[in-house]
């Protein structure tokens, strides 16, 4: 058995994890990441990267295809586009590929040892590390938990055959003729749609009243709409209960309470993630638990001394941005530096179409905690720039206290506004008001100028609408 | 639109100016007819001066402590119609109310008549309510990061940036502060100072405390008073008392032995004018009650105490205490005493120094009643003894006329039969 020491040990090299590897590498922390599988973790190899590359290329392709159906009102026609699947999913991988190699750059380049192999707890200061070459013990003073989440399985449904999981769905070597996506949540949504723009005939499967049930109706409306003219068929209050006809059909129990069945080629099955706590011996360090989750304090302290956790294993909301953000923040706190985490807003973008964008509280999120809010929205029907790109759907919202003005919440809805969730953090976090916004030019003629009009508007003076 | 000027009217009391206790309505404001604009303070009552018309507030007078000239400019109003500039002198809102209906140094800012149709980008100041309990301070990123870097408390620190938001100069003079601290302190001295200007009813209860203890050379005078005798009897009549009367205190009986004692020395039931060199003995014994209220010190008045028995002074005292506590108290249920008492018995205490109510001459105060050891010549006893603290005004009552007046007091206190006795 090989021993090694060091000052700090990540387990996992997703985002949280590999973050905090680099941080601490920087900050001269003699540093080991284990990770089992490849590094970048869900993000990188089967989560946000592989299905943002999948939507875009089934985007490309449908706006071919819309001009090819002589739909587009843009004067192009193109000939009917053809689809080498496989040659996506190459390209797919490709980026992939590229990235789990510029993840292993920056962690070599910060002097960071990286170990390959599955981690297991020994006690709270030693890991065991099964890799290829054998066992090897790692000893750390500090150990930080980056273990991520994994899809839920619906007992009655599990993965294997044509039920897949959302991993499996970027991965398929061609495109489903008939797709049931199980869960209209957004990462249903977001493959759901992509597929829908590829070919397949989509149906989704919802058991709330209404898709998206995360965001209110507002801003998920658009994006119902826009399933709609897809052609995707939405059952909300249905359940998925079992599969029938021999596998190649899936029961369901629809909003009036009968029960049909829905013929599939594959059955996507997305109805959530559970944090990644089992297998890695966890149980011996006996930390204390929040629900599934570890529980940790601001600063992703567990309730062992020494050992921190971050990522989607410390609960919702389970994003990338935040586990580097708290990755990031452990480094400096094992470096000595004192920090805490204090951030205001954490973003979070629906990759659908269009686009959904929500920083802060919502109107009625600001109400139910007693607060009285100015909040108004800016339709892209009245932005210039919208036209010019064929989508006037969707609107920027803002959340403001009534008696400062204080923003908030941003939230916004429309294609390709998941570029502007950048701005409305920054809003946030540097505490601005209605009026910071509407005295800030915003260049023309782009969506953002949605921003400024919706604070415009609250403010009782919009211009274009 | 033609601007129209709202002038301070002259609110009733023959004064040539008053205190600007509170703004209703800020610059940029809307405003109906009849809307209050703002109250000004005289002589313990508030005064609200209505809108004469609707209109744009377009200038304010002052701030709150000011003191504004009757007759001068209150408000200037951008009003609809033609014509030349007019100028208003508003009616007093007719609901006059004594002090404490306010709270003094309300906030100037306060909801607008009718909200603001648009609203420009930043033209004028939001409010910056006071954080609340748990909510986070208003400051970005980067300040945040020094603070915490500093060990700095950002809760600790009050923000000059819109909408109180803490700025790296609002850290930077908080850290400058800071270093003055000696290192071998245990935790970081509390400098800061907290400014309040004092307006309104204190700023009236400070001016009358000056005048009195300016210009009235005291006598404090100190008499222990056995009033065993008045417990029983007190007890015995709140005991037997009818359901239509009150509950008696000490202070009607103290009431009616300050009748019967300024009966045979009238001099301290006056008012002295020093500048006309006069003292006016009044035949009418209108006795102030000094009343802690939530605004602060106030002196209620029973008005003809002379003519009332036992009961009807415990009732007065309770309605006209109580008005003042409420805020309802009329202007003239608030002036006119001609001596008055003073009680802090409550709290314990052993004598008190009280402060004359200008212009009066005299002043009872009540001390706790305690059972203290009495020696009745055999041995000691238990006794229910209570101090009185009287002041007077030297410069026209001589000690010993002082101490007969206490005495007096304390005859008719020790010897209750004597309060319903005519002698």
């Amino acid at each position: 058995m090989n021993d090694t020491t060091c000052k700090l040990l990540v387990i996992g090299a997703g985002p949280g994890g590999y973050t905090c590897a680099i941080r601490a590498g920087q900050l001269g922390i003699d540093t080991v990441v284990v990770e089992s599988e490849k590094p970048g973790g869900t993000c990188l190899n089967i989560g946000c990267i592989p299905s943002k590359a999948l939507i875009h290329a089934a985007d490309t392709y449908e706006t071919v295809a819309r001009a090819a159906d002589g739909k587009a009102q843009l004067g192009i026609s193109a000939l009917k586009p053809s689809l080498d699947f496989t040659k996506t999913i190459a390209w797919k991988d490709d980026i992939v590929r590229r990235l789990n190699g510029g993840v292993s750059g920056l962690l070599k380049r910060a002097g960071v040892r990286y170990v390959a192999g599955h981690a297991s707890f020994h006690d709270g200061k030693t890991v065991e590390v099964h890799t290829t070459n054998g066992v090897q013990l790692i000893h750390a003073e500090t150990i930080v938990i980056a273990t991520g989440s994994a899809p839920i399985e619906l007992p009655s449904l599990p993965f294997g055959g044509r039920v897949i999981s959302s991993t499996d769905a970027l991965a398929l070597a061609e495109v489903p003729k008939r797709l049931i996506v199980v869960g209209g949540g957004y990462i249903g949504l977001e493959l759901g749609t992509a597929f829908a723009k590829l070919g397949a005939d989509v149906t989704v499967v919802e058991a709330t009243p209404r898709i998206l049930p995360q965001y209110d109706g507002e801003l998920s409306d658009p994006v119902a709409r826009r399933l709609r003219a897809l052609g995707v068929t939405v059952l909300t209050s249905a359940k998925a209960k079992a599969l029938v006809a021999e596998g190649t059909a899936l029961l369901i129990e629809t909003a009036d309470g009968g029960q049909t069945t829905l013929e599939a080629d594959k059955i996507l099955v997305t109805v959530g993630r559970k944090p990644a706590t089992s297998g890695f011996g966890l149980e011996l360090l006996d930390l204390d638990m929040d629900g599934p989750y570890i529980r940790i304090d601001d600063r992703c302290r567990t309730s062992m001394r020494g050992v921190f956790a971050i990522g989607d294993v410390t609960g919702e909301p389970m994003l990338a941005h935040r586990a580097m953000a708290q990755g990031e923040m452990v480094a400096e706190i094992v470096a000595g530096h004192r920090r805490a985490w204090d951030r205001v807003a954490i973003p979070a973008i629906c990759f659908t179409d269009p686009e959904i964008v929500m920083v802060g509280l919502s109107p009625s999120e600001a109400r139910d905690k007693g607060l009285e809010v100015k909040s108004d929205l800016f339709p892209f029907k009245a932005s210039g720039r919208a036209l010019t790109l064929d989508r006037d759907d969707g609107f920027i919202r803002t959340v403001a206290r009534a008696d400062n003005h204080v923003l908030l919440g941003i939230q916004g809805v429309g294609p390709g506004l998941a570029e502007l969730s950048a701005a409305f953090s920054l809003a946030l976090e540097m505490g601005a008001r209605l009026e910071d916004i509407a005295l800030t030019i915003h260049a023309h003629p782009t969506l953002s100028e949605g921003f400024h009009e919706a604070a415009l508007r609250s403010l009782g003076h919009a211009i274009h609408v | 639109m033609t601007e129209r000027v709202v002038r301070l009217p002259d609110v009733g009391e023959g004064i040539a100016e008053a205190e600007l206790v509170e703004w209703q309505v800020q610059v940029g404001d809307l405003v109906r007819e009849d809307a209050v604009l703002g109250a000004v303070m005289t002589d313990k009552a508030t005064v609200e001066i209505p809108s004469p018309a609707e209109g744009r507030v377009v200038w304010l007078a002052g701030k709150v402590g000011d003191m504004l000239a009757i007759g001068s400019d209150f408000v200037r109003l951008d009003v609809d119609g033609k014509g030349e500039t007019s100028t208003t002198t508003a009616a007093p809102a007719v609901q006059t109310t004594s002090a404490p209906a306010r709270k003094a140094g309300h906030a100037a800012r306060a909801t607008p008549a009718i909200a603001p149709a648009h609203v420009a980008p930043s033209p004028q100041p939001l409010a910056t309510p006071a954080r609340r309990e748990g909510e986070r301070p208003l400051a970005a990123p980067a300040v945040r990061l020094r603070a915490r870097e500093a060990g700095i408390d950002l809760r600790q620190l009050h923000g000059s940036g819109p909408a109180g938001r803490i700025t790296h100069d609002d850290l930077d003079s908080y850290i400058a502060r800071g270093s003055d601290d000696a290192p071998a302190l245990r935790s970081r001295p509390k400098t800061a100072v907290t400014d309040t200007k004092v307006v309104g009813l204190r700023r009236k209860i400070a001016e009358r405390m000056s005048i009195a203890n300016a210009r009235i050379p005291h006598i404090t005078y100190v008499e222990e008073v056995d009033v065993t005798a008045l417990e029983d009897l007190r007890a015995k009549l709140n005991e037997q008392k009818r359901t239509d009367r009150p509950k008696l205190t000490l202070l009607p009986f103290l009431m009616q032995a300050i009748v019967r004692a300024v009966a045979a020395q009238p001099e301290l039931n006056a008012h002295f004018d020093d500048e006309a060199g006069i003292v006016h003995q009044h035949a009418a014994v209108h006795m102030g009650i000094a009343t802690q209220t939530g605004a602060g010190l106030m002196v209620p008045v029973v008005r003809h105490t002379e003519a009332r028995d036992l009961f009807d002074c415990a009732a007065e005292v309770i309605r006209v205490t109580e008005a003042a506590r409420n805020g309802t108290a009329t202007r003239d249920e608030l002036i006119g005493s001609t001596i008055t008492i003073t009680s802090l018995g409550a709290l314990g205490g052993l004598a008190t120094t009280p402060i004359i109510n200008h212009p009066e001459v005299a002043i009872v105060g009540v001390n706790r009643i305690a059972i203290r050891p009495h020696w009745d010549g055999a041995g000691f006893v238990p006794r229910k003894m209570m101090n009185l603290s009287s002041s007077f005004d030297h410069r026209v009552i001589d000690g010993f006329n002082a101490a007969l007046f206490v005495q007096r007091i304390k005859t008719q206190l020790e010897t209750p039969a004597m309060i319903f006795i005519d002698v």
